[in-house]
């Protein structure tokens, strides 16, 4: 039975440290929810209150209808998976997943039956009598997610479980991970660092920073319309470049540098005002050209990453920018080449000079009130 | 943390437990012993405090002490590093052998080794009559400050040697690797890479063996020939033939106190400076050494360590010869062993069954205090870290009498019983569990005992079922020497044994006490086998083939 997690005001203090102010989101039943941020912004201390191995020091969290705060961890029928994997070092594969099923004083059978089913998921069976220092780090990790599900748990919470993976087997663990989460259909709570493991894994995605959620919403919706800079810039590779926003006769105009003008159709009507933003232009949102149109800029250096090339440039009153284009057959641009850029208007953000807030149409944000 | 606010949780209990028997049988005592030392017929008095300090002679015998233990201190260390660094460097032949017997050494009574230089070396000595017979003239005399100093320092270097031992296991071999890069080898290296990596531990070894040397009296009063030192003070006033002042003692034993804290405390400084850690990845690859080289390192390793199992296989071989009376005389025999048959049974039942129940006792409550301590850290757990620490501090006498003076009167008897001896070898050896016990602790990832709660286990489950069985390993090659400890433990023991109580190092003191010297070295005979025996045992069982601190 999978269930949806409401967390309300939440707050969590070491002594007088406040880690997390005052934090709410719901999480929808059967639903892949990752929480992202940079280290120390306080997504594994949220798991960990979700978990119960943190105190909560105000508000609620529930599960369903039951709130949890003072329930004991054992008793609110979670699968863990920890970071470094925490597999019992003294017990083989096979008694470290049927562990938590005989803490439930199940009869052997279905143990045994349990326990063999979850190993062939996981594709474990054939190391069942295997020491876990024996394995490899993605067979531990395997052995971690089926010891974590086999308990039949209504949630299943994941402390950054790939981070101590290469980068091959990362890439590979986290398809594994999104197919056994879509086939067992259990509400997930993942937490990662890695921008781009969230947006591989997640249905939702709350992007925290400081403690503070940010912006929560599909990783479509947080890569196109970032709520805030923060967002913009720890989702994807951008550019922020300063800008002017003008209003002449009905028409929203954004001038960047060197008087570069590009028509903005999508600006909030409150917001169309004369005034200073910031832009975040992804490097992919540029265009260049040779014909002396838009913004001037000399080509520092190219790097060459097969389908894609990206190129290092300072533009003329100074600001580096990096751009990506489709590599071409014939050629790449050289060193020193003097090169001029557009950008893609419809695709680019605008934001408020502070950058808190992104302030064109299309912006979604689950985060609760 | 408690999470829920109307259960009391378990380890809050336990901290409640462990606190009320630290109180009852640590604080209670010592409280009792200051007051003894302040306290007489219905008023305070200090007037046991003037005695000591307006007496030179027993500010002589302060000043002793510290020169004792100072100097003893500093020739351990230079016995016990090299030793072990080489120990550790190389591959040396016969290792296991060497480590039996290094373990043998630094776990005998010191008294055995005092008792059997008086025989080597005294003034009608084997080794002084052939000495003199080589050179003509008597050498020095081993009485006194030398032979103290000597006595002493053989016994304890090889402590230096198994602490800076376990230091140099965690010294990761790139470290020397690079070292050697860096153009720094050999001799060099040794002083500017190994000795400073591992300051922490020998700055540790340094307060052990000042520590020990400073509270020890079986040495001094077998050796020292009127080289009065201050426990034989405590000793001779609580427990002597005539002239007995339980006041005196009692002062002069809070004086002790004292001043060990004081050294603690300066230690603690000291160390503190040089405070960093270390986990080896790659451990040292043991070298084999050619040549000169390969020939000098056997030769120290094997003299040192010769040198100071000597007196234990002088014990030994006296043991098997004839005796006439107490005297020994020419030839072999079992006589001895005849003699003592009849204590042996009860003697050696004695030093299991106390030992055992000592020893599983300390490791519970090491693992406990331990994970209280790592895991929970709170206000009342952070007096129980203070309070296993304070035994580290107290000579073992003096634990002896501040457990009489508390348990030999009503409403608590408890003198004379096994039990008594049980809690005095805990309160001895807990502190040293302990800390080898949080090592293991902190290298142990909390979120095992995590991910086992999330599978439905209690906090007291998840402790024994995960975090238990992953300490195990570690605080079983620290039980074995635990249990050698224990069975040769005398300080505390001498005070609180009685008829039925006896064990074998106790049997061992009161015959050499009775100038038995043939019964004595038959018992000290049997103790070696018994302790050799526990050590082989426990190799063949560990996984681990090291024996750590």
């Amino acid at each position: 039975m999978s269930v949806k997690i409401i967390v309300k005001d939440a707050v969590k203090k070491y002594g007088d440290n406040t880690v997390i102010p005052d934090l709410s989101l719901d999480i929808k039943e059967g639903e892949f929810f990752t929480l992202l941020g940079p280290s120390g912004c306080g997504k594994t201390t949220l798991l960990r209150m979700i978990a119960g191995f943190n105190s909560i020091e105000g508000g609620d969290i529930y599960f369903n209808d039951r709130r949890i705060n003072d329930l004991d961890p054992a008793k609110r029928n979670i699968g863990m998976v920890f970071q470094n994997y925490a597999i019992f070092p003294h017990l083989t594969v096979r008694d470290n997943v049927a562990f938590g099923l005989k803490q439930k004083k199940m009869d052997k059978k279905t143990i045994a039956e349990q326990t063999d089913k979850f190993m062939k998921l996981m594709h474990i069976d054939e190391y069942a009598d295997r020491m876990p220092e024996r394995l490899s780090g993605g067979q531990q990790q395997r052995v971690a997610l089926a010891r974590a599900l086999v308990i039949q748990p209504d949630v299943l919470l994941m402390d950054e479980p790939l981070s101590n993976l290469d980068a091959k087997l990362r890439v590979e663990m986290r398809t594994v991970i999104k197919e056994i989460q879509h086939n067992v259909g259990i509400t997930t709570v993942y937490v990662t660092h890695d921008q781009e493991e969230a947006m591989a894994v997640s249905d939702r995605i709350a992007v925290m920073n400081l403690g503070e959620i940010q912006q929560i919403g599909s990783p479509k919706t947080l890569y196109q319309r970032p709520a805030n800079l923060f967002v913009s810039s720890f989702i994807g590779r951008t550019n922020i470049m300063d800008g002017k926003l003008r209003v002449n006769g009905g028409q929203t105009v954004l001038e960047l540098e060197q008087g570069y003008q590009a028509v903005m159709n999508n600006v909030r009507p409150e917001c169309q005002k004369d005034q200073d933003v910031k832009v975040s232009i992804r490097p992919e949102e540029f265009v260049i050209n040779t014909e002396g149109k838009g913004i001037g800029a000399v080509i520092d250096d190219s790097v060459f990453l097969g389908l894609n090339t990206h190129y290092f440039v300072t533009t003329d009153s100074g600001v580096k920018a990096e751009i990506v284009q489709e590599s071409m057959i014939d050629s790449i641009l050289p060193q020193g080449m003097k090169i001029y850029l557009t950008v893609k208007s419809e695709k680019i953000n605008v934001l408020t000079e502070d950058g808190s807030m992104n302030i064109l149409t299309g912006v979604l944000n689950d985060k609760p009130e | 943390m408690t999470k829920t606010k109307k259960k009391v949780d378990v380890w809050t209990l336990i901290s409640l437990t462990i606190l009320a028997l630290y109180g009852l049988f640590l604080l209670y005592p010592l409280f009792k012993l200051l007051l003894e030392s302040i306290y007489k017929n219905g008023a305070f008095t200090f007037q046991y405090f003037a005695k000591f300090f307006s007496n030179p002679y027993y500010g002589t015998t302060l000043v002793h002490s510290f020169k004792l233990s100072l100097a003893a201190t500093v020739f351990s260390l230079i016995l016990g590093v090299p030793l072990a660094y080489l120990y550790n460097m190389y591959e040396i032949k016969g290792r296991a052998l060497v480590q039996i017997i290094i373990v043998l050494c630094c776990m005998s009574a010191p008294f055995i080794g005092a008792y059997a230089w008086v025989q080597l070396r005294g003034n009608n000595g084997i080794i002084t009559r052939w000495i003199a017979g080589l050179i003509g003239h008597k050498p020095p005399s081993i009485y006194g400050f030398r032979g103290i100093v000597t006595v002493l320092t053989l016994q304890l270097f090889p402590l230096v040697h198994m602490l800076v031992s376990g230091a140099l296991k965690n010294v990761d071999n790139s470290l020397l690797e690079a070292s050697e890069n860096m153009g720094v080898t050999g001799v060099k290296r040794f002083f500017k890479v190994v000795i400073p990596l591992c300051m922490p531990t020998i700055l540790a070894a340094a307060l052990l063996v000042f520590m020990r040397a400073f509270a020890d009296y079986g040495t001094p009063l077998l050796i020292g020939q009127g080289y009065q030192t201050f426990p034989v003070i405590i000793y001779n006033e609580y427990f002597g033939e005539t002239g007995t002042d339980h006041n005196f003692a009692a002062a002069v034993a809070v004086i002790a106190i004292v001043i060990t804290a004081v050294i603690f405390l300066f230690q603690k400084w000291l160390s503190n400076r040089f405070e960093f850690h270390m986990n080896a990845l790659h451990p040292i690859e043991m070298k084999q050494a050619h040549g000169l080289k390969n020939f000098l390192i056997h030769l120290y390793v094997y003299l040192v360590v010769g040198l100071a199992f000597m007196p234990q296989v002088y014990v030994m071989y006296c043991s098997f010869r004839a005796t006439s009376g107490k005297i020994f005389v020419k030839g072999f025999a079992t006589t001895s062993y005849q003699k003592i048959a009849r204590d042996v049974p009860l003697a050696v039942r004695n030093t299991f069954v106390i030992g055992l129940i000592a020893l599983a006792a300390v490791i519970l409550l090491a693992i406990l205090i331990a994970y209280l301590v790592v895991r929970r850290r709170s206000k009342l757990n952070d007096v129980i870290d203070t309070a296993s620490m304070i035994p580290y501090i107290i000579p073992g006498s003096v634990v002896g009498i501040a457990l009489v003076i508390a348990f030999n009167r009503k409403p608590l008897v408890l003198t004379g019983t096994a039990f008594i001896m049980v809690v005095a070898l805990c309160i001895r050896r807990i502190p040293y569990t302990i800390r080898s016990s949080v090592a293991i602790l902190q290298q142990i990832p909390i979120t095992v005992e995590e991910a086992a709660i999330s599978l439905g286990c209690s906090k007291l489950e998840a402790f024994f079922k995960a975090t238990v069985p992953m300490m195990a390993n570690g605080v079983l090659s620290g039980a074995i020497l635990s249990w050698v400890t224990i069975i040769t433990e005398l300080s505390t023991g001498v005070i609180l044994y009685n008829r039925n109580t006896i064990t074998l190092t106790l049997a061992i003191y009161t015959q050499v006490s009775r100038g038995s010297d043939g019964p004595a070295a038959a018992f000290a005979t049997i103790l070696n086998v018994l302790t050799v025996v526990s050590m082989l045992i426990f190799m063949k069982f560990s996984k681990t083939k090291d024996i750590s601190f």
